[in-house]
């Protein structure tokens, strides 16, 4: 009897994937010839889910400014996000659904793991990737030359923050707190340890956490203190680094704290005290409080559609939909294009376009064959606060 | 000096997680069942506090008040719908339905509260004590959850040795049937330990985010584990054993974590979990039940 | 026993042969429907992990559905199964081995090394009872999960560096390569496990539980389940035989996780792919598909890996759902006045006294 039912279930849901698939296979791929499909890609649930969140609201808004202003050469986008929590496997399976749907451009993954595995179908498949923020070098190299990035890679970072130390004579006695267990913090730690030799810093303490005990940084605070370091460098996310600045507090310990990009967002947590946040450096290529007007727009659309101040995530993402139409035009690729032909097109106008973009500074966002892009990432540091650049 | 500093922080996580396992272990010992959902009644009790302190500024007192009804109520209305029908079914059918409510719990807060991290603001307003010229800080919240846990502690057991419902859970801890035969109300007082393990879950939630200032759904399911092990560790359905299992556990994860690796210090906690059970095969403080043969 | 032995015997069988009928036909639909085009992506796509959830399904329900006994690591034996493979086949991926026989090594590698781990946690395990050799599985796996999480292995032209610290520490020529690089994982293992690869590996796990359920072992293993002190007293070797049972759990675990390592281009040991959710989400296939039942676990397996897929259109509801859907059938298929229910309305009829005999067994 149990079985039964199980076998009637499975037998609705084949039909129901079946259905699915014959709708698809009928019109061969798209519904509607005349627009451009765009697919996004990110953890919306799960422990991560905040980064898809980001990412599938800035590249919303962003799809939404170009068709109210007319679309990409007169025609209109036609938007889909699908869910990964995170995880490599359920990833290709949101790239599938995407296909299915008649995705020609894929805007994502979001996180790194599962955007490796995505890198690798969507090479043998020869589909165009865009990713707003996976951002280890191996995301690339998984790919065929068909996937870019928008953020800074990891190493750039890494390199970055240590030149920025050293080159402004802050303190040299430095201790690090990492996330051993994600690629992101990882990859930029790395970096910053050998750069830090090079540039004659002085890191006395050193210490990881994992994704399982990210609550709790007492142990690894007490052992910068001890080791005497002055400056803290938080290679980490701003959920952690906003725990790590209030059990600082408590213990009385305070040295000067340097983050990197995934810092950005610190002063949105809700409910967090911001003064603790007071003097906390760090480098980003987006800050919400910017003068920029279009930054300014794009933080009061994503306040009034969504209630919360966007993140570098979804500053990403924007700009990856803006790069994306950006290549579209330079190319001349039509709407009537398959995922591939277009995948040809846009690979070669990548490298051609140059945009301002919300993240792009003075010099605009650039990038080279090999799908890295070209940013300079600015020091900020928080006063009252505030963003002030330094 | 850093080494009390690391004790100190250890007996603090360990009391935490000494209430939480209290939840783990009461339930086990009446309903023989694993309630993995306990986790996540924990982060909806911080939810609570979170949004009436925030949203709706009522005091700490009030809101903390709200929370523990509020969970308590959650206990006993999941146990109702979810794990009653199963109470003669194989206790693997009732592990998975308890796994299938905490999917549900996690969902329905990432649904309604976002997925989001938010801060918690520390419900404590003791100070932070210092010591040896301020080498050794002490902070109020580690105060406020020691003391926490051993006056529920204290409370729990007088509760059980004194009072008639007490003694009913230990009767039918013992035996449900017998217990049924002498007139003990077996529903009422299973519905009654998921109501008091259910409202130490709002307490310890918001000491957990009250120490560690951070909320997310996602907060409940990793104490909750750890609170799980922490019972087992003790002997589970042992109220002593919760406390000396949690506390062991939260001492050895923090001195792990210091002077091992902060990297292995989950199975730093989790290997001397297995040495003790090989060694005590029923926990610290767990029965070695004869078999009859 | 005796008495219904060879009745027993021919019921199993049929549902032996049944099982293996199922996953063939299946197989000859599915391959039919790709060849017509009739498959979307997404189920193309599915293929590979549902094989792959299938088969450490049916290894865990040897473990918990005929030894009795409740393991929450199993996630562990697979993780050990992937990682061992996918070093294995990164090495040789220069050397210009033939890539099916590299890929076959890779199973018996990855097989081997659970089974072996499998092994060695058993001998103490299996000495503990109950829910205490449940959270001590748990352990391990998250002990392996957690280990591998800190290993950094590299290769260059003096051999192999190894480090449990980071990379710098590995010491490595300029030529090195990374193939275990900590928490990122491995990357760029190839991608070679399909289809018809997992029914095979499908195959080949039933055949190995069947034959073991149904031998004088299996008896043995399932009187120690039903009664250990009475198995004990007829001189029925306890330890050999759980340890049998657990090994060859692990080991079908394990080629689980050999195809969950060659499916996708990145290989890392995450909470979500490798931790305790995992374990549990297993033993949700196992209990939801009937304990006992290899047919059961396939289906539950590929039930609960399709609905969060077929689910995608309610967008962030779809877990919500997914849960509520996961109790209800739990409540549908164990509680007693469900069952009560469901005794006396028609269904029953349709499949007439068999089922019956079903039941009560």
């Amino acid at each position: 009897m149990r079985k039964f039912i199980s076998v009637m279930l499975v037998a609705a849901m084949a039909v129901t994937a079946l259905t699915g698939c014959g709708s698809n296979s009928s019109s061969s791929s798209k519904k509607d010839a005349d627009k451009y499909y765009i697919g996004g890609i990110g953890p919306t649930t799960g422990a991560t889910a905040i980064y898809g969140t980001a990412v599938k609201n800035g590249a919303q808004i962003a799809v939404d400014e170009i068709n109210a202003a007319g679309g990409i050469n007169g025609k209109q986008i036609e938007y889909r996000f699908e869910d990964d929590q995170n995880d490599a496997e359920k990833a290709v399976n949101a790239y599938n659904t995407l296909k299915d749907w008649g995705m020609q451009m894929l805007v994502g993954t979001t996180t790194t793991a599962p955007c490796i595995a995505v890198a690798g179908k969507t090479a043998s498949d020869n589909v165009f990737q865009i990713t707003p923020s996976a951002s280890s070098p191996d995301v690339l190299s998984s790919g065929n030359g068909n996937v870019f990035q928008v953020c800074f890679t990891d190493p750039n970072q890494g390199v970055a923050s240590a030149q920025y130390i050293a080159e402004n004579k802050l303190p040299t006695k430095i201790g690090i707190i990492y996330d051993s267990s994600d690629v992101y913090s990882s990859g930029i730690e790395e970096k910053f340890e050998a750069e830090a030799k090079t540039q004659g810093l002085n890191i006395v303490s050193k210490a990881a956490f994992t994704a399982d005990s990210k609550t709790d940084f007492g142990t690894q605070l007490q052992k910068a203190k001890d080791a005497g370091a002055d400056l803290l460098f938080l290679p980490i996310y701003y959920q952690e680094a906003s725990i790590i600045l209030k059990q600082a507090d408590t213990m009385g310990y305070k040295p000067k704290f340097f983050g990197v990009d995934g810092m950005d967002g610190i002063l949105t947590v809700e409910n967090f005290d911001t003064k603790l946040a007071e003097d906390v450096m760090l480098l980003t290529p987006f800050a919400a409080d910017a003068k920029n007007k279009s930054v300014q727009n794009f933080v009061k659309t994503y306040k009034e559609k969504y209630k919360d101040t966007p993140n570098q995530f979804a500053a990403d993402s924007y700009d990856a939909v803006y790069a994306l139409k950006a290549a579209i035009e330079e190319s001349k690729a039509t709407t009537d294009m398959s995922a591939s032909d277009m995948c040809d097109a846009l690979k070669g106008a990548m490298t051609k376009i140059k945009m301002q973009g919300l993240t792009g500074g003075e010099d605009g966002l650039t990038w080279n064959e090999s799908g890295e892009v070209t940013k300079s990432p600015k020091a900020v540091i928080i006063k009252n606060g505030a963003y002030k650049a330094m | 000096m850093s080494f009390i500093s690391y004790l100190i922080n250890g007996v603090s996580l360990g009391s935490i997680y000494a209430i939480i396992a209290l939840g783990y272990t009461m339930v086990y010992g009446i309903a023989k069942m694993l309630n993995f959902a306990h986790g996540d009644v924990i982060m909806i009790g911080c939810y609570i506090v979170f949004v009436l302190m925030g949203s709706f500024h009522l005091n700490s007192t009030v809101s903390i008040i709200a929370a523990v009804i509020g969970c308590t109520v959650l206990g006993v209305v999941i146990e109702k719908i979810a794990y009653k029908p199963l109470r003669k079914a194989s206790p693997l059918a009732v592990l998975i339905t308890a796994i299938g409510v905490s999917y549900f719990l996690q969902n329905f807060a990432l649904i309604l509260f976002g997925a989001d991290t938010k801060s918690f603001t520390s419900v404590v307003s003791i100070p932070t004590i210092k010591l040896a010229g301020g080498d050794l800080t002490i902070s109020g919240v580690t105060i406020a959850t020691v003391i926490s846990c051993i006056i529920i502690m204290a409370a729990l057991m007088i509760f059980i040795k004194k009072s008639k419902s007490g003694q009913a859970m230990l009767a039918v801890s013992e035996d449900k049937d017998a217990a049924q035969l002498m007139g003990v109300n077996v529903n009422k007082t299973i519905s009654l330990t998921f109501a008091i393990g259910s409202g130490l879950a709002a307490i310890a939630g918001v000491l957990l985010c009250s120490a560690y200032p951070t909320l997310s759904p996602y907060t409940g399911a990793m104490p909750g584990i750890k609170a799980f092990t922490a019972a087992v560790f003790g002997g589970i359905g042992s109220i002593p054993g919760a406390l000396i299992g949690g506390i062991l556990l939260g001492v050895i994860e923090i001195l792990g974590r210091a002077y091992i690796s902060s990297q292995l210090s989950d199975a730093i906690v989790f290997a001397v979990l297995i040495i003790v059970l090989l060694v005590k095969p029923t926990g610290l403080l767990g029965k070695q039940v004869q078999e009859k043969v | 026993m005796k008495k219904s032995n060879m009745k027993s015997i021919n019921k199993q069988t049929k549902s032996m042969l049944i099982t293996y009928a199922m996953v063939i036909a299946v197989f000859i639909i599915v391959e039919i429907m790709i060849s017509t085009g009739m498959m979307s992506s997404l189920m193309q796509g599915l293929l590979v992990p549902l094989c792959i959830y299938s088969i450490v399904a049916i290894g865990l329900n040897l473990c918990v559905g005929y030894l009795g006994e409740l393991s929450l690591g199993h996630a562990g034996f697979m993780c050990v199964g992937a990682f061992s493979s996918a070093v294995f086949s990164k090495c040789m991926m220069t050397s210009g081995m033939n890539e099916t026989l590299r890929f076959i090594l890779a199973l018996l590698i990855g097989t081997v090394v659970a089974a072996v781990f499998g092994w060695l946690i058993g001998i103490p395990v299996l000495r503990l009872r109950g829910d205490y050799l449940a959270i001590v599985t748990l352990a391990f796996g998250e002990i392996i999960k957690n280990v591998i999480n800190v290993m950094y292995l590299g290769r260059d032209s003096k051999g192999f560096h190894f480090s449990i610290k980071d990379s710098a520490s590995l010491n490595m020529q300029a030529d090195g390569k990374m193939i275990i690089d900590g928490a990122k994982g491995i990357v760029g293992t190839p991608n070679q496990s399909t289809f018809v690869v997992g029914i095979i590996i499908i195959l080949i796990s039933l055949f190995v539980s069947f034959n073991l359920v149904n031998s004088r072992t299996g008896r043995a293993i399932m009187a120690i389940r039903d009664n250990r002190i009475a198995a004990e007293s007829v001189g029925i070797n306890i330890t050999k035989y759980k340890l049998m049972a657990f090994t060859i759990s692990a080991a079908i675990a394990g080629a689980g996780g050999v195809l969950y390592a060659h499916n996708l281009s990145t290989l890392t040991a995450l909470p979500a792919n490798f931790g305790y959710n995992m374990s549990i989400m297993i033993l949700v296939f196992v209990v939801l598909g009937g304990m006992g039942s290899f047919r059961g676990s396939i289906i539950a397996a590929v039930v609960l890996t399709m609905l969060p897929e077929v689910l995608r259109g309610l967008a962030d509801y779809r877990m919500l759902i997914y849960a509520i859907v996961l109790i209800i059938m739990m409540l549908f298929n164990w509680a007693p006045k469900a069952i009560e229910w469901r005794e006396k309305h028609s269904l029953k009829r349709m499949f007439g006294k068999k089922e019956k005999a079903e039941e009560v067994q």
